[in-house]
């Protein structure tokens, strides 16, 4: 396996090599992680990589453990990251709460299989709210990046790193198991993004300046207040800057099919069906699922008639959707509970029958 | 000549440098400090002190701040 | 001539104020722990990783970097600054229920791995801040507020030996358990922080120190009286002394 840029050179590769390849690329220092099905390739590349780089992997005790050494990593400001998969996400939902309220660039990579509990390890993309509302406790946001290919995969990590040390805040690269566990060419270009200063709040000791203490402890009501409201405006200037999207079609749809990561692909097949019978039917594909392109989504409500939301799951992006359109038209639901995504046909075919 | 400074500010009122004390030089004094509690004084007028320190590595609250032998 | 044998560490904030409770010996640990780092002169270098509990106000009063950690997460925090900054001077400060209960699996794997960090615990049988509730050290017969009739095995199961534990961890360098029951003792506390401290300097591996201390609050005893049933009791059932020190067995 090579770490090596190869611009304008595609390799067939796994996702979750890819992600773990431009992880290596954008310059991660350290991984801290715990093996689970389907992301463990990830772990795998790395434990090797890193060591060869003189970087730094550590196989944690526990996801607890492995979300609270990125935490400490992180603190000193360098690049760090964990992966893993749906109910061992769910245990690093303490370490996301305090890393967002700390105001630390957390990078963790989440390859959603079939839930709740153990669940399976087919792909689902189950764990929308998870990612996007949160397990942990208190009034905070991650920012979520959702690729739909390989080569996504890629591109998204050295976005995710970017805007994790860009705005001090965890950031979720959510993939599901398909991406992780399908090949496709991908190309590796150099890490596209300037480096993040953070030499004005990161730890590494008290030389020549007063001591910095990272804490999310705030004992005063007053304080806390005016902390909450100080990181709600930094998610409001995220949403400004940052939300991304795809749209295909859209011009003239009367139905908008929304979905997002790998599902989107069969969606995008299942439009084409669509319109080739006659009917004018658009894709639209939220790329980061916080910030969720709402405002784009409320403006096509005024001449769309109807959205479906396609999910791998049973309805959770939908809220989202329904939240944007604010009931100006129809939003229904296509969908599967867990697995890879419904075929194309069978896309079309339940698109067809709500018309 | 051997002694202690004392924070009275510092002081809680734990009295575990009276305790310590191998000459019985602090006591519990008349005054109560900003935290409202009766703070100990040093008490030397035969200049008996060993400056020992076991009184400030005792005290829990860093109320004595300095201890000189000699 | 006058010579001052004793004197506030620089290593603390200035006008330093501790918030513990009268006669907390917490107030003795960290006295000690800023003296240690003073007299090794890693301030400037130091990075702390402080826990939940009483123990969470260190930060507070040295005057060096810090990050909370979630309860019980303190090494495994500590661990990843010192991966990403291997030449720093890492350790946690972290109470009994923080380091051997929820934090447990993270304090052995710490020991196991051998990370090159330092770990100072505070043993007071009880969770402190919380109002007293048993916890992984409460003493056998002890009465908390959660264990209203006094510990028994039946019912609570047994303390655990944090020092001899981690001792028996490959990658630690050095264990030990001390006191804070007498001035002689916090003497010799303060020679093991030392020592923990330094396995790390020399990069011989984890570093660690059980601190048998008082909690008169929870207790309900005088400042005294906590120190009397930390000789007649818990040294008794925990005792003091070096468990490992790979240093030793160099010499």
């Amino acid at each position: 396996m090579v770490v090596e840029c190869l611009t304008g050179k595609k390799v067939l590769m796994k996702g979750n090599y890819a992600i773990a390849q431009a992880a290596v690329l954008a310059g991660c220092e350290c991984y801290f992680g715990y093996p689970i099905t389907p992301q463990s390739e990830i772990g795998e590349y790395l434990s090797g990589k890193m060591q060869e780089l003189g970087r730094a992997y550590v196989s944690a005790e526990s996801e607890l453990a492995a979300i609270n050494m990125v935490i400490g990593a992180c603190s000193t400001g360098a690049k760090a990251m964990t992966s893993s998969s749906s109910c061992a996400v769910s245990l690093m939902q303490e370490g996301i709460s305090y890393a967002c309220t700390d105001e630390l660039p957390v990078v963790l990579v989440s390859v959603m299989r079939g839930g709740p509990g153990l669940g399976n390890i087919y792909p689902s993309q189950g764990d929308y709210y998870q990612s996007t509302k949160g397990g942990g406790n208190g009034d905070y946001r991650t920012i979520v990046l959702a690729p739909s290919t390989v080569q996504e995969c890629a591109d998204l990590t050295y976005k995710a790193f970017y805007l994790a040390h860009k705005y001090k805040n965890p950031t979720i690269l959510l993939a599901d198991g398909l991406l992780g566990q399908m090949m496709e060419p991908v190309e590796f270009k150099p890490y596209p993004y300037s480096e993040i200063e953070n030499s004005d709040w990161a730890l590494s000791g008290a030389k020549g300046r007063e001591p910095r203490i990272i804490r999310s402890y705030g004992p005063l009501a007053e304080d806390r207040c005016e902390f909450l409201e100080k990181l709600f405006e930094k998610y409001k200037a995220i949403e400004e800057n940052e939300t991304l999207w795809e749209e295909n079609d859209t011009d003239d749809a009367d139905v908008v099919l929304v979905s997002f990561g790998s599902t989107s692909r069969n969606v995008n097949t299942a439009a084409k069906l669509l319109r080739a019978k006659g009917l004018k039917v658009g894709t639209f594909r939220p790329i980061t699922l916080f910030p969720f392109p709402s405002k784009r989504l409320a403006e096509l409500a005024k001449r769309v008639k109807m959205f479906v939301s396609v999910e791998v799951n049973m309805g959770q992006m939908i809220d989202d959707v329904k939240l944007a359109v604010n009931g100006l038209v129809p939003v229904e639901l296509v969908h599967k509970g867990v697995g890879a995504p419904p075929d194309p046909e069978d896309i079309a075919a339940q698109v067809e029958g709500l018309l | 000549m051997s002694h202690i400074v004392i924070n009275e500010n510092r002081c809680k009122a734990c009295y575990l440098c009276v305790k310590e004390c191998p000459k019985k030089l602090i006591r519990v004094s008349e005054k109560t400090n900003n935290l409202g509690n009766r703070v100990v004084e040093f008490c030397d007028p035969n200049n008996e002190c060993l400056g020992c320190a076991m009184c400030a590595t005792r005290c829990p609250d860093l109320a004595i701040t300095e201890v000189y032998r000699g | 001539m006058t010579t001052q044998v004793f004197k506030i560490a620089d290593s603390f904030k200035k006008n330093v104020k501790y918030t513990f409770c009268p006669g907390c010996d917490h107030g003795v640990a960290v006295r000690l722990v800023a003296e240690v780092i003073d007299e090794l002169g890693i301030r400037e270098n130091a990075i702390v990783a402080a826990a939940i509990g009483c123990s969470v106000t260190i930060y507070d009063f040295l005057n060096i970097d810090a990050l909370e950690s979630p309860h019980g997460r303190a090494m495994a925090v500590a661990t990843g600054i010192k991966r990403a900054k291997p030449d720093k001077f890492v350790f946690t400060y972290q109470g009994d229920g923080d380091f051997a209960s929820i934090g447990w699996a993270e304090s052995m794997h710490a020991g196991l791995r051998g990370e090159k960090i330092s770990s100072i615990c505070i043993n007071n049988t009880t969770f402190g801040m919380t109002g007293g509730q048993l916890g992984p050290t409460t003493m056998m017969g002890q009465v908390t507020t959660t264990s209203p009739t006094g510990r028994n095995p039946e019912y609570y199961g047994y303390p655990i030996k944090m020092a001899e534990h981690m001792a028996l961890c490959d990658g630690v360098a050095y264990s030990a358990r001390v006191s804070l029951d007498s001035v002689p003792n916090i003497r010799k506390a303060k020679q093991a922080i030392k020592k923990a401290f330094e396995v790390q300097l020399q990069g011989l591996g984890l570093g660690f120190v059980e601190i048998l201390a008082g909690c008169p609050t929870n207790w309900r005893m005088s400042p005294a009286q906590a120190h009397d049933r930390v000789r007649d009791e818990m040294m008794q059932t925990f005792k003091p002394g070096v468990y490992k020190d790979v240093t030793a067995d160099i010499k």
